[in-house]
């Protein structure tokens, strides 16, 4: 019986390999048409037009833009979310609210897609006349709003971990909740706070239908939010749902993009990982 | 004003900050749920459940889109669940604390945070390339299922790990050997947790999309799933491209579409809540 339990959990290692061996391989086809450099240094991505240009840069900077948007919503308010219901909420309160804010989590992506696109650009061009239909902001906002309960959700756990003889230290020496929450429970939570927000950041890169359906598909490289982007995720899923020749090179772009993705996502979750494991606080 | 009167107005100015921004994430919840309600229930009849696409957005159903959630589902759920609960109970009861356990654990914490697109890709390249099931029910079901086995593992472990050593002792101690310890004993205590956990990951199934793009479900289809190698389309797929239509009255229909996938992921979300609760409360060692 251990034998058949092993060989299911080894699935979890194939698994890795099949995604590391199909990505590299087909990657490593792609490189011999395109040299790594010109990847990483050309502004241009346009592999369906005539003059093909293979840049990452624009379909990175389109993420990493998007990405910022959302995480400048979803730290503060997720952080201060956690503090105020792990600190300042009443138990009850707590209880119920943590559950309701986590079904944000919850729904399909798709639907916020939908959401971004229909009712926040809309909205957001009532006010912002050069809004692009298809733009950065939207597409970000929308995501922040989503990615806030992983934040709070988990930063929350952090700071309530914090045992209750450092608060009331702070609180017998005449500490104020706030001055208590940010000096001395934060501090003592903080690797879990930094876990969570590097999670919500990976999570974050590697969305992908809120920002195909309302970021739009169009390589530019741009740190303007009311622009129309491409982030690779988009690439890929766009490119993917066209008719592409298998063994083409506009085929193995998407594998090009996606290890581009994948590396990136990767080193995230390790530095995480890593943190969680060398910096859990213990106390006794 | 002495400064601890000041201390103590930040402190009240900061409870309402924390207050507001709590609100502000349910105001958004409530503000989007009512938009979406608002467009889209006047179409949710018998027709739109009993209708197939069509390109006059009146006449447009979703009949293939939820028979193929359903098959999806179901074929996703038959290949992930035992590989889960067997690979969790094996990482619990089996690889404590060797250098091979630590190894596996490394690999499933990255595994768990790969975005669902990189999935897609594999599936892509191992299923509909290599294995040649095309663009079938199966290729999906074989790339959702290895989507969220990282997340059934967890929760199994998670649910092993509240079941007290005692209860192991003890049925050593009567003579039983480790598989009838866990078969007998471990397994029926942790039940709760380990159902809550599958329902919660057949839930996050249900909703992707992006990894079914890439290993071709498609965007218009005439006819319903009769066998794993049928080509199939699912509903956040036909609400993806029903998003895409230039014409308005699409709108409609995605949003209506919208309301069955999100009725279908909450009752999911509210049944192993539930059973959570009942669960946590009825088992006290």
């Amino acid at each position: 019986m251990k034998r058949v339990l092993m060989i299911c959990a080894i699935i979890t290692v194939l698994t890795t390999v099949g995604i590391v061996w199909v990505l590299f391989s087909e990657s490593y086809t792609f490189f011999q048409h395109v040299s790594i450099w010109d990847f990483l240094t050309d502004t241009e991505w346009s592999p369906l037009s005539t003059n093909k240009h293979f840049g990452i840069l624009p379909l990175l900077s389109g993420t990493l833009l998007v990405t910022a948007i959302s995480m400048s919503i979803a730290v503060p308010m997720g952080i201060i979310i956690a503090i105020y219901l792990s600190e300042y909420a009443p138990k009850k309160f707590r209880y119920y609210i943590k559950p309701l804010l986590e079904i944000l989590a919850s729904i399909p992506t798709v639907v916020y897609g939908f959401f971004a696109l229909t009712v926040v650009t809309p909205f957001l061009q009532n006010y912002i006349p050069n809004l692009a239909g298809f733009n950065a902001l939207s597409a970000g906002l929308v995501m922040g709003i989503m990615i806030i309960p992983m934040i709070s959700s988990l930063s929350e756990d952090a700071l309530y971990a914090v045992p209750k003889s450092l608060r009331e230290g702070a609180y017998g020496m005449g500490s104020t909740r706030l001055q208590t929450s940010f000096n001395v429970i934060l501090p003592a939570a903080s690797s879990g706070i930094i876990v969570s927000i590097i999670l919500a950041f990976a999570r974050a890169v590697g969305e992908t239908m809120i920002v195909t359906v309302a970021a739009g598909n169009m390589a530019n490289l741009t740190a303007d939010p009311r622009e129309t982007v491409a982030t690779i995720t988009a690439f890929i899923v766009n490119m993917s749902s066209g008719d592409v020749q298998q063994d083409s090179i506009e085929y193995q772009t998407i594998f090009a993009a996606g290890v581009t993705l994948f590396v990136f996502t990767f080193i995230l979750n390790s530095v995480s990982f890593y943190i969680k494991k060398r910096f859990q606080e213990k106390y006794d | 004003m002495t400064s601890a009167d000041k201390n103590r107005i930040k402190d009240k100015a900061f409870e309402y900050v924390g207050m507001a921004c709590t609100f502000f994430g349910l105001f958004m919840l409530v503000i989007f749920l009512g938009d979406i309600l608002m467009t889209g229930i006047e179409k949710i009849d018998m027709d739109f459940l009993s209708n197939f696409p069509s390109s006059r957005a009146r006449k447009a159903g979703i009949y293939p889109a939820w028979t193929g959630t359903l098959w999806i589902l179901g074929l996703t759920a038959i290949i992930a669940i035992p590989i889960g609960i067997a690979a969790g109970i094996y990482f619990e009861e089996y690889a404590k604390k060797s250098k091979m356990a630590n190894f596996l654990e490394i690999n499933l914490a990255n595994l768990a945070g790969v975005p669902s697109i990189i999935y897609g890709l594999l599936g892509l390249q191992i299923f509909v390339r290599t294995l040649n099931f095309g663009t079938s029910l199966l290729s999906g079901a074989c790339t959702l299922a290895l989507l969220i086995l990282p997340v059934i593992i967890v929760s199994t472990r998670e649910a092993l790990k509240a079941v007290p050593d005692s209860i192991r002792q003890a049925s050593y101690g009567m003579g039983a050997n480790t598989w009838q310890t866990i078969w007998h004993q471990v397994l029926p205590a942790s039940a709760g947790g380990i159902i809550t956990g599958i329902i919660l990951a057949i839930s996050r199934a249900i909703g992707e999309t992006a990894p079914l793009i890439v290993v071709g479900a498609a965007t218009f289809i005439t006819n319903v799933p009769d066998s794993p190698m049928s080509d199939y389309t699912v509903l956040p797929m036909q609400i993806y491209s029903w998003i895409g239509m230039p014409d308005k009255e699409f709108a409609k229909s995605a949003a209506a579409g919208i309301i069955v996938l999100l009725l279908i992921t909450f009752v999911l979300n509210g049944i192993a809540v539930f059973l959570r609760n009942r669960w946590q409360k009825k088992v006290k060692w």
